[in-house]
């Protein structure tokens, strides 16, 4: 079983981005699990939201406390909450930042940094990242196709909102796969 | 046909092929999401039924009373502080022997305020004479709509559901499901046809006064339903299981049980996690089972004392508590069924108001229980005590 724990504000999407990428990796053929960190939903607070993935049926019920993958969403939560808890040797943490990282990730983990406002600011024309990540998570991790990636999103948003959200993503996914 | 989706979504989607013919709800977190569905799927068509929207709980259940009672199927959604709200009409519509089932999207019981899970809420109306189904996932969450309508309206029965599945960690999972068809709905469950139904060319009364002459038999005679519901749930279980692939005519369901030494007793979405665990614990050799409730009412008494009579120790988890006795209320009904055996039965207080529980969790407890320590609260903070 793999584990993904994505962190964000509020307001960013996050559990979007969970249950989308759980729908991506079910249209692949992999049992997906995605819930959220029950909090009460307030814009701006931290918030976190979690998928698994497994080639069987996942029983497991608890929050993810060890992750094979980390997105943040917002890299001023680096100060305020640990979120590179319990990630596992050989995990893989992408950080949304335009700025060079001042914090180190643990040990064995791969840090993968991406300017994913700076494209959805571009694309979408609206600093919300989560549909961006999700492209750049599917290039850097492999647990999902970017065509299942794209058929969630066109699934989930209307029209035009799903072609920008998709060429967004594809940006991001394209980025992480050209510095490969 | 399997698909991925929320498990409020997919309750929804039941309900709305269970042809409920009249649906009132008053929205309350984490049931929010299925009566929003609802709603949706009666606005757009595609469910042909009256959305009554009330100004609370109280007239929500209220108002399926009287759907009910004039021979419509009725449906309703609540949690926590909303099912207290509804609590003197839960009385009436059993009493009254009206087949309304209710999903209980499970959640804590204020004060303080929680809007997380525990199943303080359902289990505190343990005695309202409702069938109690319990799902351990967003698959029997789904399935288990469809046995509660036909086990409820079945004429040996006459009384109302409780669908209970776990507030966020089942509600709000996106997970797979195998979802049915109409057809297949249709073919499983006939149309609500009751005895007695209001009726204006045939005028008759339901929920009279019961005088001392009468009252008593009127209680015996919801407990002998109640009882009789089990050999309903049997065939009608078996029936779903021969249509659909998944059996749900036992009461209880075990796991890796057989040759266990220690048995963990738990209900609901936690079990997941337990049976992860006794994976684990089987690789180190530890001889674990479990034994899940999927039923709490009709209560299994016989299955579970049948299920546990090889055990040399018993570990009964409780997502709720009744204060002031020696436990939860799975605990002393579990201790109560093995009366007379010398089979130790030890309870644990976990997970209340949403306090996660961990794979780690289950076997600190099974330490404990193998060390003779239990009936208590697991996972106190001591230091804010």
């Amino acid at each position: 079983m793999r584990e993904l724990r994505i962190h964000g504000r509020g307001g960013q999407g996050s559990v979007t981005a969970a249950e989308l990428i759980a729908v991506a990796a079910f249209e692949g053929g992999v049992f997906a699990q995605a819930f959220p960190a029950f909090g009460v939903e307030r814009r701006g607070a931290p918030v976190q939201a979690f998928v698994r993935f497994d080639n069987k049926k996942i029983r497991k019920r608890s929050q993810v406390y060890e992750p094979d993958y980390i997105i943040v969403q917002d890299s001023t939560l680096i100060k305020d909450v640990n979120v590179f808890h319990g990630v596992k040797k050989g995990g893989i943490v992408i950080v949304n930042t335009e700025k060079k990282p001042d914090y180190q990730v643990p040990e064995g983990v791969k840090l993968i940094i991406i300017d994913a406002t700076s494209i959805a600011l571009k694309v979408l024309g609206l600093p919300i990242t989560n549909t961006t990540l999700m492209g750049a998570f599917a290039a850097a991790s492999g647990e999902i196709e970017f065509a299942a990636l794209e058929k969630a999103l066109r699934h989930r948003f209307p029209g035009d909102l799903a072609v920008k959200n998709i060429a967004a993503a594809k940006t991001a996914f394209d980025t992480v796969k050209g510095a490969a | 046909m399997m698909e991925i989706t929320e498990g409020s979504h997919a309750v929804a989607e039941a309900v709305r092929l269970c042809r409920p013919q009249v649906v009132s709800a008053y929205p309350i977190t984490p049931q929010t999401h299925i009566v929003e569905a609802l709603a949706d799927f009666v606005a757009n068509g595609m469910l042909d039924a009256e959305y009554i929207t009330v100004e609370n709980e109280l007239s929500a259940l209220s108002a399926c009373v009287g759907a009910s009672a004039a021979g419509s199927r009725a449906y309703s959604a609540t949690t926590s502080q909303g099912l207290m709200l509804m609590a003197e009409v839960v009385f009436n519509a059993s009493g009254m022997r009206l087949p309304i089932v209710m999903s209980i999207a499970n959640r804590a019981m204020g004060a303080p305020l929680s809007i997380w899970n525990d199943m303080q809420d359902s289990i505190s109306l343990r005695d309202a004479g409702w069938l109690h189904f319990y799902a351990e996932d967003n698959q029997e969450a789904t399935d288990l709509h469809f046995l509660a309508y036909k086990v409820a309206e079945d004429p040996a029965v006459q009384l109302p559901a409780f669908v209970c599945f776990d507030g966020f960690i089942l509600s709000h999972t996106y997970e797979p499901v195998d979802m049915l068809t109409q057809a297949d709905v249709d073919k499983y469950l006939p149309k609500f046809n009751p005895s007695e139904k209001l009726d204006a060319s045939d005028p008759m009364s339901f929920g009279m006064y019961a005088t001392p002459e009468y009252y008593l038999e009127f209680r015996y005679e919801m407990d002998q339903a109640l009882k009789r519901a089990k050999g309903v749930i049997a065939k009608a279980g078996k029936e779903f299981g021969s249509l659909f692939g998944r059996d749900y005519s036992a009461l209880i369901e075990t796991y890796r049980l057989e040759d266990a030494e220690t048995a963990i007793v738990a209900m609901g979405s936690v079990c997941g996690t337990v049976k992860d665990a006794i994976d684990e614990m089987r690789a180190e050799g530890m001889k674990v089972g479990l034994l899940r409730i999927r039923v709490f009412r009709p209560f299994p008494a016989e299955e579970i004392v049948k299920g546990l009579s090889h055990v040399k120790r018993i570990a009964v988890l409780d997502k709720n508590v009744s204060l002031g006795s020696r436990g939860g209320a799975t605990a002393i009904e579990v201790r109560d069924a093995m009366y007379g055996s010398t089979i130790p039965v030890k309870g644990y207080i976990l997970g209340l108001g949403g306090r996660d529980i961990r794979k780690k969790d289950i076997k600190e407890i099974v330490t404990l229980c193998e060390r003779g320590i239990g009936d208590q609260f697991y996972g106190l903070r001591r230091e804010l005590i």
